[in-house]
């Protein structure tokens, strides 16, 4: 085998105080060769980014790298001058980050920021500039390089900035491109054309890329090889068809078994118990000892040595050690939900035809000159005990749908009665009396709870407001209810901030659940948790659904959440649901283009698994101005002109799945 | 070194105006022997063209100064936050007229407006304060406004709202103490302004008035013996300059202190 294009040994890098250093990577060793797709996994915190950063010397002020030899291409990154890693930064090495929005220069066309660096490490001048700026922009698929590179960065779309990222990153023509999370903030359908792009880019020139995500999906979408890092090691490497078919490190088999899909739906998902151990300490035995469900004696007391299995697989545990450990790994007893449903006839909750439009003003009086029809015209039923999940992209509106229902926003028209009784007209004490009959739980746990107050009085608070119980009684309450989401009594005497991100959202859980209420409306609740602390919410949610009888308004893009959870589900378009019916006959026979394409853009975590990406061209058009006709006529690659002119009627298919496509539409 | 210094003069203005009034007696005392005299064992400070002692004149200008400070930012701060808070919370024609109503406020130079009202309301300690609050509230109101638009998207404030919270709830629970920390800065260069405010009135007048002592009306009787006997300007002076310089220094303290922002990321 040739030399690796980049190589890593024994790279220790330290946060903060010399003294009391925290060791976010420690000891790490990498190798990466020419024109492979290397993906680094892990969860928040393993490390993932400052292994990036040290790479790139662009670790923060506090942060220093006090061991190890970083090799490129021949020359050791660590011993270069300030000025010769210059050169090397968005020349031979390049980057693009996760959020395309901050990181573009608000105040530059972004032609000139391409230009830029263009100039700074292609030695052009003049016009020949400008020509390589439009063959870049030409080369990472923007429509019309003309006419974009002098448009400023707020006239494009989340998945062109990310292009434009990208352009940018290429203008030096890279040896190795790193891509931190480079579509974790953008919707499914455009994450897959930036996707396809690097893969595209990188079969073109031959370049290497280190692909830093937490996504299994992705890896086993793009990658060639991949590192599992672990609290600031690597404990398992492997080629991506290996790994996939059996990963070793009990952590890796954990993570895949986190994984939300619909074959697990009558059963828990796995968790890892516990938290990643503080990185501030020296480790004396394996870091995982504590969350790891395989351990014995010797894990506290060695250092698992790093064994290369194969060729291909290697992995950093005492279970493949030379005198192998040997495993006490009980198997759990599989932990089943029995269902018993019962259809109920009449919805706890039914929506009719809810709109909700937000006037633009503009000029001295304010008149209004149009409306942003966020939410248009929405149908939706949601029976006792049951699980709705509304699912689109952003800026969909489904979020909207939520608030409206919640009558946390006032809906222009329709109706919304929740057990027959007609939400929009109730007002002052009736409405706050009825508000504990329904709930919602929000994507950011930290920015849904007050900070200056503690989290006693933040579950006690809708008692409070809903005279429910005395003082002592609301109390007790309160610790009963911090039980039932998993939390100790003690959590009632502490604020917010002390708490990590999923037991933050057990904490707003516990305090939707003090009202008793009948439905909850969950807006994106896992989306900002690590996989296998998503897990855990969705196994909570799955437990209380079936104790309390809840009803869940679950509202997602992730599909995989969607398949585990819910019982039916409706996938939303610029305001509109263009797809509802029974989750299995939706996803596994979508009728209407738009959740053909959704679906197909999903990534799996399967590499043998073969699937034709429906590719939607363009972006989601402004719901202050739909298209005529059916919506997603611009887009859809079924279009005909009947779609141009009016908006399909909703058609029944077979076993309640409804759609609105002029496809589906017979004898029309 | 100089946070010490200025915490020290704090606390001796403060102690002046509480407790100065048994070390004061004689602060309206005219002794024609000693007009004009410049310090000496006899008084500290000197005295002035009554041959009063300055000393005790200016302990007895702390007490006005500290009186209107205080009473000044305790009203228009309870007034201009309440407003601003009420004006982004409910949003509509309130939030219309309240922004109005600043905006009025803004256009007229603050201190002309007390100027004229004093002057109509005639002069005294009481008026004072009333005309300083008047054009005072403005600038806690718009910082409690902006404060409260920002938050009032929060998702707890929702979620407040989604669990049947009535409106004093959620302004005194959710709203209030989170947009407490700027406008207890604002109220600390406040109470500078309002020194300042309350100098400026009384060297024109329209403040307490003689024999009682006011630092203002000590510089402006000072004014017309300036070169014969500069220490009657002097020490109100530097006592204005001090005072107001110190309580600025808290306030920029207080600002670095109570930044959400930067203790957020402290704590994480």
């Amino acid at each position: 085998m040739t030399d690796p294009l980049l190589k890593i040994e024994n790279l220790q890098t330290q946060l903060g105080d010399e003294q009391d250093p925290v060791r976010v990577v420690d000891g790490l060793d990498l190798a990466i060769h020419r024109g492979e797709t290397f993906a680094l996994l892990g969860e928040s915190g393993c490390g993932k980014s400052m292994t990036a950063l040290s790479m790139m010397r662009l670790l923060p002020p506090s942060g220093r790298v006090v061991e190890g030899d970083i090799e490129f291409g021949g020359t050791d990154l660590l011993w270069l001058s300030e000025q010769e890693m210059r050169q090397v930064r968005g020349g031979r090495m390049g980057m693009i980050f996760q959020e395309p929005m901050t990181s573009l220069n608000p105040v530059l066309k972004i032609g000139d920021q391409i230009a830029e660096a263009v100039r700074l490490h292609d030695r052009l001048r003049g016009s020949r500039v400008t020509k390589r700026v439009l063959e870049l922009l030409d080369s990472v698929g923007i429509p019309d390089p003309v006419r974009r590179a002098r448009e400023y960065p707020h006239q494009l779309s989340g998945g062109m900035k990310q292009r434009v990222m990208i352009a940018m990153a290429l203008a030096g023509r890279p040896e190795l491109l790193i891509a931190d999370e480079p579509t974790t903030a953008l919707d499914v359908t455009i994450q897959a054309q930036v996707l396809n792009l690097l893969k595209d880019l990188q079969r073109d020139s031959g370049m290497a890329v280190l692909l830093i995500t937490h996504d299994l999906g992705i890896v086993a979408e793009t990658a060639d090889r991949l590192a599992v890092m672990y609290a600031g090691q690597i404990v398992e490497t492997s080629d991506v068809s290996t790994f996939f078919q059996g990963p070793k490190h009990p952590y890796s088999r954990k993570l895949f078994e986190s994984l939300p899909d619909s074959n697990k739906r009558d059963e828990k998902l796995a968790v890892i118990k516990g938290f990643v151990p503080s990185l501030k300490q020296q480790f004396t035995g394996c870091r995982f000892l504590q969350r790891c469900e395989e351990s014995g004696d010797r894990c506290s007391r060695e250092v698992p040595e790093w064994r290369q299995l194969n060729r291909r697989q290697g992995v950093r545990c005492l279970l493949y050690a030379e005198k192998p450990l040997v495993s006490k790994a009980k198997q759990d007893p599989q932990t089943t939900l029995h269902r018993t449903r019962k259809t109920s006839a009449d919805p706890l909750l039914s929506v009719i035809d809810l709109k909700v439009h937000f006037p633009i003003h503009k000029g001295v009086l304010r008149r209004v000159v149009g409306h942003v029809r966020a939410v248009d015209g929405v149908d939706l039923q949601i029976p006792k005990g049951h699980t709705l999940a509304l699912v689109g992209e952003s800026g969909c509106g489904k979020t909207t749908v939520g608030k409206a229902i919640l009558q946390l926003l006032k809906p222009t028209a329709g109706s919304a009665r929740f057990e027959g009784d007609e939400l929009t007209r109730l007002r002052g004490a009736a409405l706050r009396k009825r508000r504990a009959d329904m709930q919602i739980i929000f994507q950011d746990p930290m920015s849904s709870m007050n900070p200056r107050m503690l989290v006693g009085d933040i579950i006690a608070e809708g008692m409070q407001a809903q005279k429910m119980g005395t003082k002592p009684q609301q109390a007790w309450r309160v610790n009963q209810l911090l039980q039932q989401v998993g939390l100790s009594e003690e959590a009632a005497g502490r604020y917010p901030h002390e708490f990590s991100g999923g037991q933050r959202q057990r904490i707003c859980v516990a305090r939707a659940l003090a009202v008793q209420p009948k439905l909850i409306i969950c807006d994106e609740p896992t989306s900002a948790l690590d996989v296998s602390v998503q897990a855990q919410i969705l196994n909570l949610l799955k437990e209380l659904q079936h104790e309390l009888d809840l009803s869940y308004l679950f509202i997602t893009h992730n599909i995989s959440v969607v398949s585990y959870l819910a019982d039916e589900v409706a996938v939303m378009y610029l305001g509109r649901i263009v797809e509802q019916g029974r989750v299995e006959s939706v996803l596994n026979s979508p009728a209407h283009p738009y959740t053909q394409a959704l679906l197909s853009a999903v990534p799996v975590p399967d590499p043998d698994h073969q699937r034709d990406v429906i590719r939607l061209e363009g972006d989601m058009p402004s719901p202050a101005n739909p298209p005529t006709g059916c919506h997603f006529h611009p887009r859809c690659p079924q279009a005909s002109e009947q779609c141009r002119q009016a908006y399909p009627p909703q058609a029944e298919l077979s076993r309640g799945q409804r759609v609105s496509c002029w496809l589906h539409t017979v004898g029309q | 070194m100089l946070r010490g210094l200025s915490m020290f003069i704090l606390l001796l203005w403060a102690l002046a105006a509480l407790f100065g009034g048994g070390f004061a007696a004689g602060a309206n005392t005219i002794d024609l022997q000693r007009i004009l005299a410049p310090p000496s064992e006899l008084g500290l400070l000197g005295f002035d063209d009554l041959g009063r002692p300055l000393l005790e004149r200016l302990i007895v200008g702390a007490q006005t100064s500290f009186l209107v400070a205080f009473g000044v930012v305790a009203v228009t701060s309870v007034i201009g936050s309440l407003l601003g808070l009420i004006a982004g919370y409910r949003g509509g024609w309130i939030d219309l007229l309240i922004v109005r109503l600043i905006e009025v406020f803004l256009a007229f130079p603050g201190i002309l407006l007390a100027i004229a009202l004093a002057g109509i309301m005639g002069p005294g300690l009481d008026n004072l304060i009333i005309a300083l609050s008047v054009v005072g509230w403005v600038g806690y109101a718009r910082l409690a406004r902006a404060q409260t638009l920002a938050l009032k998207q929060r998702d707890h404030v929702s979620a407040a709202i989604a669990l049947g919270s009535g409106h004093w709830r959620i302004l005194l629970r959710h709203l209030l103490p989170l947009i407490a920390a700027p406008l207890i800065v604002e109220a600390t260069f406040g109470v500078a302004g309002a020194v300042i405010a309350e100098a400026g009135l009384s060297f024109l007048g329209l403040g307490i008035q003689p024999p009682a002592a006011s630092w203002g009306s000590m510089i402006r009787d000072g004014a017309s013996y300036m070169l014969m006997a500069p220490h009657m300007v002097l020490a109100p002076g530097c006592t204005i300059l001090l005072v107001v310089f110190s309580l600025n220094l808290l306030g920029d303290r207080l600002r670095d202190r109570l930044d959400i922002r930067l203790t957020a990321r402290k704590r994480s």
